[in-house]
């Protein structure tokens, strides 16, 4: 941890640059992806030609389709790729001539552009003689990421502050149910956003009483919670909702609002501003997090409370209140992603219908490293791949779905393990803190 | 943290900070009995208020409460107690039968559902001694159950080697499943429960599409992705003869609980164990190896996770797998750990409390209509009250134990020895 001083006159910072260069993970895991990328796109590589449709036929300015024979097009891939791979490998031996910072952005230019190839490969590859709908791709892809990024944002706010938050499942779980039933009763879809909100806060106050005042490892508390709302759910539904379907289980969805000018924009405009309400709520959270974490004086106290709760006690801020309202905040956002899932996608509660969302959520939020908006592109990942596994699934791919379904807990392990650098979350996350 | 002064405080705010996190993970452990008669207690009544709520005829009789409120108070006793009723007859001794032997087959029934419980809550509760959490039940009891199943099925070999055979294979592939999560935070230091999270849809999709792709683990004349009947010589063989559920199994749970104790409080390796667990930098000065003990911990525990898919596969569902094989028994198992607070006989006595819970939560459901549900929101308030005694203390207006404890440090003898 500490850096001892050695006796030879070598300086502490060099040394410590030169190890921290010397990782060899990004190297190793990209040349993993070019071999995979040999064989499938190579070795495997299939004849005919791929289109991609970049507009429907709704949409009023109108791009023509691009069309990419795939074997060509899966050759050059390859050898860009590991050109890149090359880069980077460069970059890990003789990087020393390079300033850190230099360093870091070629490092990340070229994990972003591989990363981009890979996909640009892997859809031609996959798609071969047949047609990509692009645009429904990534529309399909900002919806199914919605609930996600809700559950990431409650995630990045709960454990910024320093309450590990596991239990964001049941958060989603507990909103989505709230909003049906609420909605159903009101018929009014803005009261269920606001009983999904509310549902999730109280998820969040038994999680913040229980880790704050009694001291119980938060994980523990996530774990049992997830678990108490999936029964709760479960058993209300069979005893409430199911007696009388058509009262208490039918919401009002919010309806498909495309913002006037924005939604005419070729490929961006159907895929961001065709959306629902809760969707937009999901881009104005995004960025009031952000803004609010980094850029006030209420973000730099919550993490300020996250990192060194001694210190922010010493200045004065109340650091168990300040966790206690936080996490009830982190409560009420992923509340809102729960209501994405009776409001928005299906309109009526079903027993776990969550399926595991919130770990992803959770997930995200370890691969975007507590960030909210690293989160969000995390979250943003995991949509495409399950949408990409639809999309494919209609088109006849070639690789079996589970595989496809797998793909985002594998790169998040390999995440986790050190790909996308060496992950720290909030140094004070999961502690609880005693004022002595 | 480079240079010289700022080094001894940081060792001592680790040294200090460590015992904490660590002394919450001992209150867990060290809690005292009538906290989880309390809890159990405690849940049992808000599952019951719950019954009562949802219940038809309380319904009824709670819309003229004022004029005769005895009705509601009856409907309730009903409703409450008829549900209890039925999950104990489900799950100890049916006293509507007219012979003990098939009165007592509840009992039964209740330690089969316990087996898995009982190993899988040994598997995590072993991790939680090394300070580890296994959420990865899932994805260890699949992949147990996909290795001991496919040796089940399609191995043909002599009585009782075929056995050996199947169970061992099913404890290595839960072990290796849960070794790569030991490895790759020995290595790289990445947090267990993400890994064992993502692992478990892992080995969910990966059972998945072995079970619908003919040739692997497919049934060959079948169209829906479940596995072929294990055949006879891989299925544990009934205990108590064949008109009762239970399986030679439990007498592998009693071994994996005798195994387990001895692991931990007699062996040397175990030792090891508790001394990562209680205080990872301590044991590092103490010349241990903290790396190679979690990734031996994570493959003991995901080999009994793995015995629990065994259990699963060859003596609770004989006849083919599917995806679904697990039961929920890999989550169950964390609060089995919990509530049997890491001991290997806790964990025992725990798993056959949740394994009655099961048993008698069917036949709830079936004689009453209460929704099995109900019992995992009773098991899940059980093991938040039991993590929580000071919130049990305060229902119970029971003294706090701790605090005066604490507070008396600097006085001590006349109110500790007066406890």
């Amino acid at each position: 941890m500490s850096a001892t001083i050695t006796p030879d006159a070598t300086p502490v910072s060099v040394t410590l640059e030169s190890t921290e260069i010397r990782s060899w993970k990004a190297p190793i895991a990209l040349a993993v992806f070019v071999v995979v990328a040999v064989v499938l796109f190579v070795v495997l590589g299939r004849d005919g030609a791929t289109t991609f449709r970049l507009s429907s036929d709704s949409d009023v300015v109108q791009l023509a389709d691009w069309v990419l024979p795939a074997r060509p097009t899966g050759i050059t891939v390859t050898v860009l790729l590991a050109l890149l791979t090359v880069v980077v490998v460069a970059l890990t031996t003789m990087g020393n001539r390079l300033s850190a910072r230099a360093r870091r952005m070629v490092l990340a230019a070229s994990i972003v552009a591989f990363t981009f190839l890979f996909l640009l490969g892997f859809l031609t590859w996959a798609a071969a003689g047949a047609a990509i709908p692009v645009t429904g791709l990534l529309l399909g892809t900002v919806s199914l990421s919605a609930p996600l990024i809700f559950g990431a944002l409650g995630g990045v706010i709960s454990e910024r502050v320093g309450v590990v938050n596991v239990a964001i499942e049941g958060q989603l779980l507990a909103g989505a149910f709230c909003a049906a039933l609420v909605a159903s009763v009101t018929g009014n879809p803005f009261v269920g956003l606001v009983a999904a909100m509310i549902a999730g806060v109280l998820v969040s106050f038994v999680l913040a009483a229980f880790s704050i005042k009694y001291l119980v490892d938060q994980v523990i508390v996530g774990v049992v919670l997830n678990v108490l709302v999936l029964g709760l759910t479960s058993f209300l539904y069979s005893t409430v909702l199911s007696v009388d379907t058509a009262a208490l289980n039918t919401a009002p969805r919010f309806p498909r609002f495309p913002i006037p000018v924005l939604s005419d924009i070729p490929v961006i405009g159907p895929v961001l501003f065709r959306q629902t309400l809760i969707v937009y709520l999901m881009y104005i959270a995004v960025v009031a997090v952000y803004i609010g974490l980094f850029h006030t004086k209420w973000g730099l106290r919550l993490r300020a409370v996250g990192e060194h709760p001694q210190a922010a006690d010493t200045v004065g801020i109340r650091v168990n209140p300040t966790r206690f309202w936080n996490v009830s905040l982190a409560g009420a956002v992923a509340g809102l992603g729960g209501a994405y899932f009776t409001l928005d996608s299906v309109s009526s509660f079903g027993k776990d219908m969550t399926a595991g969302a919130g770990f992803i959520a959770l997930a995200a939020v370890i691969f975007g490293r507590w960030n909210p908006v690293r989160a969000t592109f995390a979250a943003l990942l995991f949509g495409f791949a399950t949408n990409l596994q639809n999309v494919l699934g209609a088109i006849g791919s070639p690789v079996p779905s589970e595989f496809m379904l797998m793909l985002p807990y594998v790169v998040t392990v390999l995440a986790v393990a050190g790909l996308v650098g060496y992950a720290r979350g909030p140094a004070a996350s999961g502690k609880p803190y005693i004022k002595s | 943290m480079s240079g010289g002064t700022p080094a001894p405080a940081t060792t001592t705010e680790q040294t200090a900070d460590q015992p904490r996190a660590n002394a919450i993970l001992k209150e867990i452990v060290n809690g005292n009995v009538l906290i989880t008669v309390l809890a159990v207690l405690l849940a049992l009544l808000i599952g019951g208020v719950l019954i009562a709520l949802t219940n038809e005829d309380v319904q009824t009789a709670a819309g003229y409460f004022f004029s005769r409120p005895q009705d509601t108070l009856l409907a309730v006793w009903n409703a409450v107690s008829g549900a209890y009723v039925a999950l104990f007859q489900g799950s100890i001794y049916n006293f509507r039968r007219d012979d003990f032997l098939t009165a007592i087959r509840p009992l039964t029934d209740t330690l089969t559902y316990a087996a898995p419980l009982i190993v899988a809550g040994l598997g995590v509760g072993l991790a939680f001694r090394v300070g580890m959490f296994n959420i990865g039940g899932r994805g260890q009891m699949l992949i147990a159950a996909a290795a001991a199943g496919w040796v089940g099925f399609s191995f043909h070999l002599p009585w009782g080697i075929h056995l050996i055979v199947a169970v061992i294979a099913g404890i290595v592939g839960g072990a290796l499943w849960a070794g790569i999560v030991g490895l790759l935070k020995a290595r790289t230091g990445a947090h267990e429960v993400i890994l064992t999270i993502m692992l478990n849809y892992v080995a969910f999709y990966l059972v998945a599409y072995m079970l619908r792709t003919p040739g692997l683990l497919q049934a060959p004349d079948q169209v829906n992705p479940k596995s072929p009947p294990m055949l006879e010589t891989a299925i544990f063989p009934p205990l108590l003869g064949p008109a009762y559920k239970l399986h030679v199994g439990f007498i592998i749970v009693i071994l994996a609980t005798v195994f387990v104790w001895w692991l931990l409080n007699r062996s040397s390796l175990g030792f090891r164990f508790r001394a990562v667990g209680e205080n990872p930098n301590a044991a590092r000065v103490a010349g241990m190896d903290v790396k190679n003990i979690y990734v031996y911990a994570m493959l003991v525990s995901g080999g009994l996770l793995g015995l629990a898919g065994v259990m699963q596969v060859l003596g609770t569902v004989p006849t083919g797998f599917s995806s679904g094989i697990d039961a929920g028994i890999g989550f169950d198992a964390i609060t089995v750990a919990l509530l049997g607070r890491s001991k290997p006989w806790g964990i025992f006595a725990a798993g056959v409390l949740f394994g009655a819970f099961k048993a008698g939560g069917y036949a709830m459901q079936a004689s009453q209509g209460v929704p099995v549900d109900v019992v995992t929101i009773v098991q899940s308030l059980i093991v938040l009250f039991i993590a929580a005694p000071p919130l049990v203390r305060a229902i119970f207006f029971l003294p706090d134990g701790s605090r005066r404890r604490r507070r008396t440090t600097p006085i001590v003898t006349k109110e500790v020895e007066a406890k």
